[in-house]
């Protein structure tokens, strides 16, 4: 036995030719072959031998060998799509209500995956514009102070750096520097309006592709003070007169001679600006500023480079860690390290700190494309249940089919097609639901709005239909499989239904799946709503209520604070540098009284003399800022407890007045302390040691105390004064919980993504529940009469249809909770600061949620049959 | 037709099917060829001869009781049609015909 195995010709070589040889042909040529084989082991050995048989299988490649039943095969199939067309239509039409939870279900989960798909078409088409979008890359930089390791790399780098690459490395063929900051009041006349910029080195215009409509690409950025306007910033200045060469005055202070104007950035351009600076005006402004180029201020300047076709990434990194190696030591305990990273996948790349604008995030796109994902296959799962449910009823079908000679590929090939109507006809909806739902996901967060267009575009539209046949091919391909397994012999001889429910195992673990699937996303939603509840109405240590913070844009405190202060509804006004919990962050040195080594990088805020009674800062002792005059010397410092702590100044705070901290630079002394709030975002813990600094003249924003029925009418009323005095900002105060609410952005859009999900998650499973309830009791229609007339009761016999269904989802409830507070608990809580504690109330609502849905769609349906008159139902047999 | 008239090596295969009755199939033929013609006959030329002469309808074909050998494949056993049979017979008719009127004095100088 073993030496006839040993002597078989090579078996992939006999299915090669099996593959492409007609089967009239192949049994004796497969004969003659072997018998060529079994002498040529004898004569030749075993190696040789295969190695004939394989050129002999080759050489049988002839004209007269090949199989042409492939295209007879096409043609059956190309005949037949029309009689596929036909019975799926009928039936379709035939199960209505099957037919509809499937189209729906579909619909409703290809919305989401069509959301997806213009998401991700949006994302990668960013930057495609520029010719060299795959040479170019930028050097990222990660921070570390000490042991800290929780920052991430930062998009930006320092200009020492970008110095360093462009004098002294090779291996690149250009580099761009870019600087951000170059904000402010444009004046060219009588006429100032703001414009948000940057400050770009001369071969912006070489290396990246944003073409000049007017001025040399050259030299535009070439010479200090040279400004380069796009076309839309150019017409708000100047209309339709020439823009070129005429000097515009930048922020009250110096002229710059316009030379150049450029096309408009492209919307999927991630570096927007309105207008560009010459680098080399930095070099004359930061001269002396010894800050412009040290080796730790990198959150400002970014370098991008072009790279030739091919080069070294790792040469080119090892020459980065050396200029690292060379230049770390020139900053205390920091250790700066540089990376490249591909344009192209900037938009789509990690979540880095300091972008040059928004980004969509990698971690934001798998969450989409996981759930997505999920939604699709429980809708899949709906299609492969029924289909497979409904078995019964088709399986004679097939078996006619069969008889007739239909092959296991054509019922296949049916089922798939008929899986493809369902699905193309669900893209119809979906794509309703698509357009009904685009505008609320931009809307979910304020940057989705600049980032994406989603316009429907005939790239877009061929991905749907791609998109649709690959659902249709997906959804159809087990229902498919399986029906082309019937055997027609014992469809046709047997009719009884037993066999076919063989498969009721595989049916239950999809329905679990599905309800834990809801229950999760549910679970997940109530939980987040808790927590941003829970954040909208943290104690914050002090008192944010109806207070409207002014952007003084540059505009006088005084002026702005004297007019107000007429309207009756103000009832307080106090100036601060930034505004306080919403996730800014002011930093700044404290060296340590009672150890000269040690210092401290405390969070501060700068503040007048009203702040503190105005939000009601609770003050342990000491007392408030003393009113100063806008130019007297900064002499007193408000701390919060965690500095005494962490300095070891006297516990009891009233011993620490009178202490003197050097801020700065400056020598302050500690006039009051006050009880620690939360300085940070309160889902973030910086700024634990916080001070507050006293100065009027660096107030950038007004805080006023509103004491009024109709607040829209007091704002709009404070607009028109605003608007005397400053005509070229917009008015863009907010009050102080809208700006709370705004810093939870990222929070309520995950949670409202999370609850639409989980309701159309929801959806999806009732729907295939509700179809699978109606399939059972109605395949159970004459039991259950029978048990009528045998005396049971509807009570019971509700009891009996749905009890399966609900251990079913109470098994899902069992797998979902679980894992759902375990991610929780483990996973995200942990690393979010203050967060409310998990209660079992979220999982036990959603549970009972879902059970009264399954209730109602269970209940409805059993309720209907045990009601029906058995006299009926068995008269018909 | 292009094909009614029998090449020089389809007439070969043909006379050894008809000589060889019951026993012809690929290999056999294959084999015999080789040993009468004394030349190197490839498995594939014949197997495409046979092929070809069954499509002219000159031989037909049957397959055989599978055996152990052969990898339990059946053998595809060839016979001489009556069409096949009058080719063989016209082309064996020419060349006597040719034979005929060869005078026996001008290949005996050779």
């Amino acid at each position: 036995m073993n030496e006839l195995q040993e002597i078989s010709p090579p078996a992939w070589a006999n299915r090669l030719l099996s593959w492409y040889c007609k089967p009239e042909l192949l049994e004796d040529l497969q004969g003659d072959l072997n018998e060529y084989f079994e002498r040529n082991v004898k004569s030749k050995g075993i190696t040789r031998a295969k190695l004939i048989y394989f050129f002999d299988v080759l050489k049988f490649f002839r004209l007269y060998t090949i199989r042409k039943p492939e295209f007879l095969n096409l043609l059956i199939n190309f005949i037949m799509i029309g009689s596929y067309i036909k019975t799926s239509g009928r039936s379709i039409v035939r199960n209505k209500l099957f037919s509809a939870i499937n189209i729906i279900g579909l619909a409703i989960s290809m919305s989401v995956g069509l959301l997806l798909i213009s998401v991700l078409i949006d994302t990668y088409s960013y930057d495609k514009f520029h010719v060299n979008h795959s040479s170019i890359y930028r050097i990222n930089s990660h921070y570390q102070y000490l042991e800290n390791k929780d920052r991430n790399f930062m998009a930006t780098t320092s200009m020492r750096t970008a110095r360093a690459v462009k004098e002294t490395f090779t291996g690149f063929e250009d580099v761009v520097i870019l600087h951000r900051g170059f904000n402010g009041d444009i004046t060219f006349g009588e006429k100032t309006i703001p414009l948000n910029g940057l400050w770009a080195s001369e071969s912006m215009f070489e290396v990246f592709t944003f073409p000049l409509l007017q001025g040399n690409q050259a030299t535009a950025l070439k010479e200090p003070f040279s400004v380069v306007l796009t076309e839309k910033a150019a017409k708000k200045m100047f209309g339709d007169e020439e823009a070129l060469g005429k000097s515009i005055i930048f922020n009250k202070d110096k002229a710059y001679t316009i030379t150049g104007i450029m096309k408009d950035v492209p919307t999927f351009s991630h570096i927007k600006f309105e207008m560009l600076a010459s680098l080399s005006t930095r070099e004359v402004t930061e001269k002396g500023n010894i800050d412009e180029l040290a080796w730790d201020n990198m959150w400002n300047t970014y370098v991008y480079l072009k790279m030739p076709e091919e080069f070294d990434a790792h040469l080119f990194q090892a020459n980065l860690n050396n200029l690292c190696i060379k230049e770390n030591p020139s900053v205390k305990n920091t250790t700066i390290t540089l990376k490249l990273q591909a344009m192209d996948s900037i938009m789509s790349g990690e979540s880095l700190g300091n972008q040059i604008g928004p980004t969509m995030g990698s971690t934001l796109l798998w969450v989409l494309t996981g759930l997505a994902f999920v939604v699709i296959l429980s809708a899949c799962f709906n299609y492969t249940n029924l289909s497979v449910a409904r078995s019964l009823r088709r399986s004679r079908e097939i078996g006619i089919r069969k008889v007739i000679g239909a092959l296991r590929g054509h019922v296949i090939g049916q089922f798939v097609v008929e899986a493809i109507i369902i699905s193309l006809s669900a893209l119809v909806a979906a794509f309703g639901v698509f357009l009904l739902l685009r505008p609320h996901f931009k809307s979910m967060e304020p940057d989705l709005q600049e980032l994406l267009t989603l316009n429907v575009s005939p790239l877009l539209v061929i991905c749907f239909f791609g998109f649709a046949i690959f659902i249709g091919v997906a959804a159809g391909f087990f229902p498919a499989l399986f029906f082309s397994r019937i055997n027609a012999v014992q469809v046709l001889k047997n009719s009884s239904s037993n066999r076919v429910f063989k498969k009721l195992t595989l049916r239950k673990v999809l329905i679990v799946f599905q309800y834990s699937i809801s229950l999760m996303l549910i679970t997940a939603t109530l939980i987040m709503y808790k927590q941003y509840k829970h954040y909208m109405n943290f104690d914050l240590g002090f008192s944010t209520e109806n207070i409207l913070n002014i952007p003084l844009q540059g505009n006088k405190a005084e002026l702005l604070k004297k007019e107000l202060n007429e309207l009756p509804e103000v009832k307080g006004i106090s100036a601060s540098g930034m505004i306080t919990s919403v996730g800014s962050f002011w930093g700044v040195p404290i060296k340590n009284p009672n150890n000269p080594e040690d210092s401290l990088f405390a969070a501060f805020n700068v503040v007048d003399e009203n702040y503190i009674p105005l939000h009601d800062h609770h003050l342990l002792a000491g007392k408030n800022f003393t009113a100063l005059s806008d130019s007297a010397v900064e002499s007193e410092v408000i701390v919060n407890e965690q500095v005494l702590k962490r300095f070891n100044l006297p516990k009891d705070p009233n011993l620490s007045i009178g202490e003197m901290l050097r801020v700065a630079g400056k020598d302050l002394r500690i006039v009051g302390v006050m009880k620690d709030f939360q300085y940070g975002r309160a889902n973030n813990e910086t700024g634990k040691e916080t001070i507050f600094r006293y100065s009027k003249k660096d107030a950038q924003h007004l805080n006023v105390k509103l004491l009024s029925n109709d607040l829209p009418a007091t704002y709009a009323k404070i607009e028109t004064i605003w608007k005397k005095l400053d005509t070229v900002h917009p008015f863009n105060a907010k009050f102080y919980d809208d700006e709370i609410e705004e810093a939870f952005k990222g929070l309520s859009a995950s949670m409202k993504l999370a609850g639409s999900i989980a309701f159309l998650a929801i959806c999806i499973a009732s729907l295939g529940l509700l179809g699978m309830v109606v399939f059972t009791t109605e395949t159970r229609l004459k039991e259950i009469s029978i048990r009528k007339v045998m005396g049971a009761t509807e009570g019971g016999l509700v009891y009996l249809l749905g009890r399966g269904f609900f251990v079913l989802l109470g098994i899902a409830a069992l797998i979902a909770l679980p894992l759902t507070y375990f991610f929780f608990e483990q996973v995200m809580l942990p690393k979010i600061a203050n967060h409310a504690p998990l209660g079992l109330l979220e999982g036990v609502i959603a549970v009972i949620v879902v059970m009264i849905i399954a209730v109602v769609m269970i209940g409805s349906q059993t309720m209907k049959v045990a009601k029906s008159n058995p006299a009926e139902v068995l008269k018909n047999e | 037709m292009k094909g009614t008239n029998l090449g020089e090596f389809e007439e070969l295969v043909l006379l050894t099917v008809a000589a060889m009755v019951n026993e012809a199939y690929s290999v056999a033929i294959c084999d015999d060829l080789e040993k009468k013609t004394k030349r190197a006959v490839k498995l594939g030329v014949v197997h495409s001869v046979l092929n070809r002469l069954e499509e002219k309808g000159l031989a037909k074909s049957r397959l055989g009781e599978a055996t152990k050998a052969r990898g339990g494949k059946r053998k595809r056993y060839y016979a001489v049609t009556n069409a096949g049979k009058s080719a063989l017979l016209k082309s064996k008719e020419l060349r006597d015909q040719y034979w005929s009127i060869i005078p026996e004095l001008s290949l005996k100088r050779i």
